[in-house]
């Protein structure tokens, strides 16, 4: 197969997971908010820090995908 | 297929300009060398006639250092926060001042003309620090290994050690018998949790370098990319997107490191 078809595939099929996680992370976090609007700090660091754990899959495909692409 | 052509030649690892000593000395080691320069010599001007009421330069370095303490390291650390302080702050002002730096023009953009395999090749003089897996996975040991020191110098040796060889609930038990299912739950404490403990800390290692690498690494794949596209404007939301990530990036490591310090340096069941 095509080392650019490889590349693609590898952070198309990736990044699926971690992009609906963090939406849904996204979406509990706002709930949340709406619910109790003065636990803002607190939550917002949470989410940052469980979409950095949930982002880093991503970034591991990405990183296989720049690999494929560019080493030869 | 044109554009394919005109793509400068784009290397994951980081070039080689010259040896010390048998050492490869490569652009991001320069760039790494620089923004250390920057930070000493910026930090020894700012605390060289320390003054009550600050002004210039100890002002701007005060307002940076509280900003971090009261706005990540207390959330995140508590009151333990002022032991971390120096660990994690440094990291995040070396972390955001490499990844902004790289930004610059010249970064990647001025080089030497060589040859190579009989094709001619730009080798940049600089170029970000963290777009190389070396300098992040450097940051990545130097963090995981100051939280085993932070948590054997909290918690004590042999505490910490229950953490990887969990034997205190056979401790327990032998102090204080009772209902022999503890001592089940101890040998599945010391055969599972206490491996998958050591487990962690070297996915540890994983996370942080790739984090870092990858993000830094993209950034600067997608601007090249986006500038032989569309070379004037075009490349201007990216650039702020690159600040953005930058910033989020070292954030990012500081906060895990102080979370991670954070955990190995409390008890079991005490929380907090």
């Amino acid at each position: 197969m095509d080392r650019n078809l490889i590349a693609g595939l590898t952070i198309v099929l990736g990044a699926i997971t971690p992009a609906a996680m963090i939406g849904r992370f996204s979406a509990e976090a706002m709930r949340s908010l709406g619910r109790n609007p003065e636990a803002g700090p607190p939550i917002s660091a949470n989410l940052i820090l469980s979409l950095a754990l949930t982002e880093a899959i991503a970034i591991y495909s990405l990183v296989v995908a720049l690999a494929i692409k560019f080493v030869e | 297929m044109e554009l394919v052509h005109e793509l400068p030649h784009i290397s994951m690892a980081a070039e080689t300009l010259f040896h010390i000593g048998g050492f490869p000395v490569t652009n991001s080691l320069v760039a790494t060398w620089i923004s250390m320069l920057l930070l000493i010599v910026v930090s020894w001007r700012a605390t060289r006639r320390m003054e009550l009421v600050p002004t210039g330069l100890q002002n701007f370095v005060e307002t940076a250092v509280e900003i971090f303490y009261n706005g990540i390291a207390r959330i995140r650390a508590g009151e333990q926060a002022a032991l971390f302080l120096p660990l994690a702050g440094t990291f995040f002002f070396f972390i955001l001042l490499s990844n902004w730096m790289g930004l610059l023009p010249g970064f990647g953009s001025i080089g030497l003309m060589v040859e190579h395999h009989g094709e001619r090749e730009m080798i940049p003089l600089l170029r970000a620090a963290n777009a190389d897996l070396n300098t992040t996975l450097a940051l990545a040991l130097f963090s995981v290994i100051a939280i085993q020191i932070y948590g054997i110098k909290v918690r004590g040796f042999f505490r910490y050690a229950n953490r990887f060889i969990r034997v205190g609930g056979f401790v327990d038990f032998f102090k204080n018998p009772g209902n022999p299912m503890r001592l089940v739950n101890a040998a599945i404490d010391l055969a599972l949790i206490g491996p998958l403990e050591i487990i962690d800390e070297m996915t540890k290692l994983l996370s942080f370098s790739f984090r870092l690498f990858g993000n830094i690494f993209a950034g600067e794949v997608l601007l090249i990319v986006i500038s032989m596209l569309l070379p004037y404007g075009a490349p201007l939301p990216f650039l702020a997107l690159e600040i953005f990530v930058g910033y989020i990036q070292a954030l990012i490591f500081a906060t895990l490191t102080l979370v991670f310090i954070t955990h190995a340096t409390h008890a079991e069941g005490e929380g907090h």
